[in-house]
């Protein structure tokens, strides 16, 4: 079975069968792997090596990374799919294997993981200097990133599911790293049960797809075969759905997003890495994954999928607009761009690879902005962008490296996210129009709260009440590498580099991607409009006491959005307080009252009628209690006394029982 | 010894030494006190290195075929023989009583609940280890009721005499609840006697398991009877799971037991139901299982809900961990309802997981009382984490063990269960059964939010400032010796499944091909 199970993955893979995997792809398996030994070396020997943590993590990344490079040069040469494990373990027929799987999607992926959490690993030196659990954080962070390159690696939905859940409760850890605020670790329980709320039926979808594949394996490439000649529409359509849960909890789509702008309430590289860069993408990638299965099922998945992307792009991007908290306008402006992934997969083959090229370049700028704002807060000592202002000239270097990396979120024409987004556009506009019209309205708003933050930030007046400073280098060298990484990133999906993006990522055969002038006019349209509506309302000549928004949309818009739709208050006081506090109360005056009280009756009843019990309990258990002390000084006397207590229990018992009973059965 | 020898009387050695090490401890004058707690690890650690021996020795390519059999006549006039046996279904219970029961012994070293009477103590847990182990390795009726039996006088005593404050009502309501599942028990039993196959041998009814089981499997037993028989002894078995609704003694007997009670009773004394389901109750009345299913399935998704809810409303901490057993022990029988080789696999997976997850979870509160002197969540307070930062992390980390992260030990028996729930046996109804499965996985969320909510309020916050003057002593030597093996299993086993899976497959193939041909 296993033999086959190969047989069919090589013959999935081999559709664009081209040169043997390179070295690096076939010992990619290494890469998790190093993660997993800096983590345990980090736990059990960093509190005394120099520096006190991060040096096993940044020696592990470093080679990680290496890895990570060699396997997208593999694919870039046209090298065919890398994959092999071995047996991990068999359970009634269902059989299980740890192995690895590189192609052109897990390749990208790896080089941002490895790449992104490498910068956060030099940044969170200086970031976290200091911290009283500086070590254990290090810690923390290998084992998210090995659980992150497992999740990318897997090559069954075993696998995957275990890298899954150990990223979780990672993040679970990490949002709750400072734990003594109780704030911080009901943002942790949130992030981690909100997610668990679409895992639970991500794990039912791994059900319906280990038996649409016989019921005896959960490799991908096995399920997707499977599911191509499987007759079974409806199980591959609810396959398909109950997978996609797992992406609306992982990914934070509606109506599960309400976990991601509280899980700022961890120290800001972790916002960076797990909360914007990668743990949150993993949604994305899992559609891509199985995107076999969501092509196959019936249509109406794709636009359920559509749907809920469509919905969190534009109601997230809106929240963005009226945030104080700078981590805030960046949670849910992440909410947005992923909802851009959900919504380009969704529109079948021809928008994957747009997809994924956003998620590649917005990892990048994404978790530049976060590490932007992390040295922000560094240097004002708070959240507030009321606290801020005026910043540009005390930081420079993080004042340009933002400045890039908003312009890259707000879609400024050549630079980094205008090129996904533009690839999103392009794709939209055949046959999807719907979706072009939020693409385009997102866009816009985008740029508008992107803009908002910057001048807000680095513009006008300063209003915080910390001595601002520019942060050490070991922060601000990350901000300009990550800068760079965009920039670069952006130009891999441009006609300059002949989209070669689309080569490496692409679901079916490539598709042939064409500069298009009007559209990308459009969207700079789009971009440019947003940010000149942002220095309208947001430029340093206006008066910020009250938010310019505020005084534009009116107190009733306003404060629906100040309380997220009432969405969270609607979670937290219409299901989780009355489960935690009124249903389970419940639940234990039923048990106390009719289940014991049952017990209790029939146990007064048996009192009262006999007096039987009254005698063991004076006779035997007050003995045995209070006389503990004679009974037990000689052998002879306690082994008497327990034996003496016991027959004549059972005696009671059993004859009494035996009795009645037999009438019943042996008449 | 030669081989054939050790191979005969492995079994007995392994399964009375304990009773024997308890009768020496009772000649040990009470004034020595160290001399008792030593004998007691001695004897356990003896015991658990014969276990070991055993799970070397055994053949695991013969893994269904009961192997250090001994089987002579015991009591002539009723057929009843001690015929004791070992296979792939029974080892990783049988070794993980062991296993307990001497980080038990090696946690009595240092603590001996009030009051005190450390002799008795240590008597009363090596009998309970005899009569545990017992009923893992009887393939008579006669000598596993017996053991069954003899594991409740030692806990009795154990809840009644070492227990808090409520220990009274708790150890009675123990004792008489098992003894009336028990009594349906035996009389199951006796119908199985009476109506089942002859020795052939001596022409007599028997109580050999074996027989018995093979007489079923071929259709001995009327369909009516075994629907009457099947739920006699599925009420005994169900008692000691404890499944919803008959679990009412268990949040009690737990709270008020010691903490080595609690130990003992979660960690191994459970699975003797879970355990009677699948090596008796499943093979000998295969109609029997196949029509009682679909009830015990909705039992154990009622108890995984339901416990869970519970959980969320304990104040104390020992209860709400007694109460996720509950739950814990739904997924068990949540396995062994399907009635697939993957769902009855789990089961064992699961119970074993359990055993130890939990086992050590009780560990953690015994010794968090042992500091704090309460168990009320909202006397402690929070701020473990910094009071004592090693206890702190090993409470985290085996909470989160339990509430089922993939790679430790919980996860493998709860994700299998709910996939044999999604596809049973072929006999059941598959909607039903995906009903159970969504309840189930209802159940592993407020799972997850019960533990996250009490590590909230255990470890997390800052500490009250009434206990940073008492200066708590972080883990002690003595507990890092008792617990680093669960610790460690808890890893090994969600790694290794394959440990417990691969000695059990043939077995349960076995049993699943008799209930559902």
């Amino acid at each position: 079975m296993v033999a086959l199970v190969h047989i069919l993955a090589q013959e999935a893979g081999g559709e664009a069968a081209g040169t043997a995997p390179n070295w690096f792809m076939t010992h990619a398996f290494l890469i998790p792997l190093f993660c997993v030994a800096s983590g345990v070396l980090t736990l059990v020997f960093g509190k005394r090596t120099p520096g006190k943590g991060p040096v096993y993590g940044i020696a592990a990344l470093v080679i990680a990374f290496v890895f990570a490079i060699g396997c997208l040069v593999g694919i870039a040469s046209g090298s065919s799919v890398a994959t092999g494990g071995i047996h991990w373990f068999t359970i009634g027929g269902f059989s299980v294997d740890a192995g690895y799987y590189v192609d052109g999607l897990a390749a990208t992926m790896l080089v941002v993981v490895t790449g992104v959490s490498l910068m956060v690993h030099l940044y969170a030196i200086g970031y976290m200097h200091g911290d009283k659990r500086y070590t254990w954080f290090y810690f923390v962070l290998s084992l998210f990133t090995a659980a992150m390159l497992v999740v990318v690696l897997a090559p069954n939905l075993f696998e995957l599911l275990v890298g899954w859940e150990v990223m979780g409760v990672c993040s679970y850890l990490l949002i709750g790293h400072w734990y003594e605020e109780h704030v911080n670790s009901s943002a942790a329980i949130k992030a981690f049960i909100t997610t668990r709320i679409g895992d639970v039926p991500f794990m039912f979808g791994i059900f319906a797809c280990i038996i649409i594949a016989g019921g005896t394996t959960s490799n991908i490439q096995a399920i997707g075969t499977a599911v191509g000649v499987s007759h079974d529409t409806v199980l591959v359509t609810a396959a398909a759905l109950l997978l996609f849960g797992g992406t609306i909890g992982k990914s934070a789509q509606f109506p599960l997003h309400v976990w991601l702008p509280d899980a700022m309430a961890g120290p800001t590289p972790v916002s960076a890495l797990i909360h914007a860069a990668t743990m949150v993408a993993a949604g994305v990638y899992l559609v891509g994954r199985m995107f076999e299965v969501f092509v196959q099922a019936d249509p109406v998945v794709l636009t359920i999928v559509g749907t809920i992307g469509a919905i969190t792009m534009l109601g997230a991007a809106i929240l963005a607009m009226v945030q104080n908290d700078i981590k805030r306008v960046l949670a849910y402006s992440t909410l947005s761009q992923l909802a851009y992934m959900v919504a380009g997969l969704s529109m079948g083959e021809t928008g994957y690879s747009a997809a994924f090229f956003h998620l590649f370049t917005h990892a990048f700028f994404k978790g530049l902005l976060f590490l932007g704002a992390g040295s922000l807060i560094h240097a004002v000592h708070s959240n507030n962008m009321s606290d801020m202002g005026g910043l540009r000239r005390k930081m420079p270097i993080t004042f340009i490296t933002m400045l890039i990396g908003s312009l890259a979120l707000a879609g400024f024409p050549l630079i980094g996210g205008f090129w996904s987004k533009d690839e999103l556009l392009v794709t939209a506009s055949t046959g999807h129009m719907w979706l072009f019209v939020m693409f385009l309205v997102t866009a816009l708003a985008t740029a508008f709260y992107t803009g908002r933050m910057l001048f807000l930030t680095f513009y006008g007046p300063y209003k915080g009440h910390a001595e601002p400073h520019e942060s050490p280098s070991v922060m601000t060298g990350p901000l300009v590498i990550l800068a760079i990484a965009t920039v670069v990133a952006g130009f891999l999906g441009s006609p300059f580099t002949s989209y070669v993006f689309a080569d490496w990522v692409h679901f079916g055969t490539p598709e042939v991607h064409h500069f298009h002038g009007a559209i990308a006019g459009i969207g700079s349209l789009a971009a440019l409009g947003g940010l000149a509506l942002g220095w309208l309302f947001y430029g340093p000549k206006r008066d910020r006491e009250v938010d310019p928004l505020q005084r534009g949309l009116g107190n009733g818009v306003w404060n629906v959005l100040q309380h997220r739709y009432y969405i969270d208050s609607f979670y937290f006081n219409g299901i989780v307080r009355p489960i935690r506090d009124s249903v389970s109360a419940g639940v234990v005056w039923f048990n106390q009252n009719v289940l014991d009280g049952v017990v209790n009756g029939a146990a007064v009843v048996a009192r009262g009628g006999s007096g039987v019990i009254m005698w063991i309990d004076r006779n035997v258990i007050d003995n045995a209690v209070n006389g503990a002390g004679t009974a037990m000084e000689t052998f002879g006397k306690g082994l008497r006394l327990v034996q003496t207590g016991k027959v004549q229990w059972y005696a009671v018992g059993l004859f009494a029982g035996v009795i009645a009973l037999s009438l019943f059965i042996f008449r | 010894m030669n081989e054939t020898t050790w191979q005969q009387w492995a079994i007995t050695i392994t399964v009375f030494l304990p009773i024997a090490g308890a009768i020496v401890v009772m000649l040990v004058p009470s004034s020595k006190d160290k001399m008792i707690r030593g004998l007691g690890v001695v004897t356990t650690a003896l015991a658990f290195a014969c276990a070991i021996a055993i799970a070397i020795g055994f053949d695991y390519n013969n893994s269904a075929q009961l192997q250090f059999v001994k089987d002579v006549s015991w009591i002539p006039v009723i057929g009843a023989r001690y015929h004791v046996g070992i296979d792939g279904i029974s080892m990783p219970l049988f070794v993980l009583t062991y296993l307990l029961g001497l980080l038990c012994a090696i946690y009595t070293a240092r603590y001996v609940p009030q009051p005190g009477r450390t002799k008795a103590f240590v008597a009363l847990t090596l009998l309970l280890i005899t009569g545990m182990a017992g009923t893992f390795i009887s393939f008579d009726l006669i000598l596993f009721f017996v053991f069954w039996e003899l594991v409740l006088v030692p806990m009795y005593f154990l809840i009644g005499v070492w227990g808090s404050a409520n220990r009274q009502y708790a150890s009675i309501k123990f004792f008489l609840y098992t003894l009336f599942g028990s009594v349906f028990m035996l009389l199951g039993f006796l119908a199985l006697y009476f109506n089942g196959p002859l020795d052939p041998a001596t022409g007599k009814h028997t109580f050999d398991l074996s027989a018995i089981t093979a007489y079923g499997a071929a259709g001995g037993f009327s369909h009516t009877f075994q629907l009457i028989v099947f739920g006699a002894i599925a009420l005994g078995f169900a008692v000691k799971v404890p499944m919803w609704p008959f679990h009412t003694w268990l949040p009690d007997a737990h709270t008020e037991a010691p903490t080595i009670g609690s130990v003992l009773l979660a960690g191994v004394m459970l699975k003797m139901g879970t355990y009677g389901f699948v090596r008796i109750a499943l093979p000998s009345l295969p109609q029997g299982a196949v029509a009682y299913a679909p009830w015990i399935g909705a039992l154990a998704a009622i108890a995984i809900v339901y416990a869970a809810l519970a959980c969320l409303a304990q104040k104390d901490l020992k209860r709400l961990i007694a109460f996720s057993s509950v739950g814990h022990m739904g997924f068990v029988m949540l396995g062994i309802a399907t009635l697939t080789t993957i769902g009855i696999q789990a089961a064992i997976f699961g119970m074993v997981a359990h055993g130890v997850i939990t086992g050590m979870l009780f560990f953690c509160v015994g010794s968090i009382y042992d500091r704090y002197h309460t168990r009320e969540i909202a006397e402690i307070g929070g701020g473990m984490s910094e009071l004592m930062p090693k206890m702190a992390g090993i409470f985290a980390f085996v909470a989160i063990a339990s509430l089922g992260l993939p790679g430790l030990a919980g996860f493998i028996g709860e994700f299998m269960a709910l996939l044999s729930s999604f596809s049973p046996a072929a006999v059941l109804n598959v909607g039903l059964y995906r009903t159970f499965m969504v309840i189930g996985g209802i159940g592993t969320i407020l799972t997850a939010g019960y533990f996250l909510w009490m590590l909230q309020r255990i470890n997390q916050g800052e500490s009250p400032v009434k206990w940073r003057e008492h200066h708590f002593r972080d883990i002690l030597a003595v507990e890092w010796v008792s617990w680093v093996p669960l610790l460690a299993l808890t890893v090994v086993l969600g790694l290794v499944p394959s440990i417990i899976l691969n000695p059990t497959t043939n077995g349960v193939d076995a049993i699943v091909h008799i209930v559902t041909g």
